[in-house]
């Protein structure tokens, strides 16, 4: 009954998927139309705590060893941690605005996560190749969040972002448990699945 | 004798004469491009052939997950974001 580790990657890549569209509308319309309806300012800063919370089920039920475990579980952390911190900062309980480094550390993290829990080389199965093209993209994408900490204002680094989560969901869309990628699939990795 | 008082100056088109369309876009650009990664890889449609399926293959299905997406979009986020621009507009 419970769904294959590539499904999981494929819910996943819907919800950041939406956060990117959001993300993408907000540098589009600007921060005053955008905070007009106040449930909107909450938006992303609640899918990404969320999405965050969601990874404990997956560290719980997808995880096949200790490294695996320790990565989702930092992880979910770091989402949380994030997420968390842009809500306080939106509703106002926070104020020191290096809170906003929560995003560049938690993406920072997220990559790096990635990078940790895949333990065989990139053109072993097409789920490794992602593994590595998603944790280094993390990895480098974090400097993105960082310039809008330092630029909040700028549409470049806004729209960089809401692209970052765009470009991970078509990653995580293309996930397969047991695939070849660019015509390799190591004899070690078993037998490729429809 | 006549004079030319009044010029009629082009109207300069900015980005922010295009944010009601590009809002309107990104949901069914979003859902178009489910569509046909679906006639793509109709493969990855398991509704076109159901039988011997089990729950999550009829449920996880990427090209209508990202059809889903775009609609949720447009209906959820998009539809009173443009309310808001045409106001916000209003008032300029």
């Amino acid at each position: 009954m419970q769904p294959r580790s590539e499904m999981v990657h494929w819910f996943f890549a819907t919800g950041f998927l939406l956060l990117g569209l959001i993300l993408l509308s907000q540098a589009i319309v600007g921060e005053a139309v955008w905070a007009r309806r106040r449930w909107r300012v909450y938006l992303w800063p609640s899918i990404a705590f969320a999405l965050g919370l969601l990874m404990w089920p997956v560290m719980t039920f997808f995880t096949n060893s200790a490294i695996h475990m320790l990565a989702h579980g930092a992880w979910a952390q770091a989402l949380m941690v994030a997420g968390a911190a842009e809500l306080g900062l939106v509703h106002g309980k926070l104020h020191n605005r290096l809170w906003r480094l929560a995003t560049p550390v938690g993406i920072f993290v997220s990559g790096v996560a990635f990078l940790v829990h895949e333990q065989n080389a990139w053109l072993f199965a097409r789920s490794a190749f992602l593994h590595h093209l998603i944790g280094w993209t993390l990895v480098c994408g974090s400097l993105v969040p960082l310039g809008l900490v330092l630029r909040p204002r700028s549409t470049l680094f806004q729209s960089a972002f809401a692209l970052l989560f765009v470009a991970l969901a078509v990653m995580l869309y293309c996930d397969r448990d047991l695939a070849p990628v660019f015509g390799h699939l190591s004899p070690l990795a078993g037998p490729p699945h429809r | 004798m006549e004079s030319h008082l009044v010029t009629h100056a082009p109207a300069v088109r900015t980005v922010r004469d295009y944010r009601p369309r590009l809002i309107s876009a990104l949901g069914p650009l979003t859902a178009f491009t489910g569509v046909v990664w679906a006639i793509a890889q109709p493969y990855r449609i398991t509704l076109l052939h159901p039988h011997h399926q089990g729950f999550w293959w009829l449920v996880a299905e990427p090209p209508l997950l990202v059809v889903a997406a775009g609609l949720a979009f447009s209906l959820l986020i998009a539809r009173p974001l443009l309310a808001d621009l045409a106001e916000d507009d209003a008032t300029a």
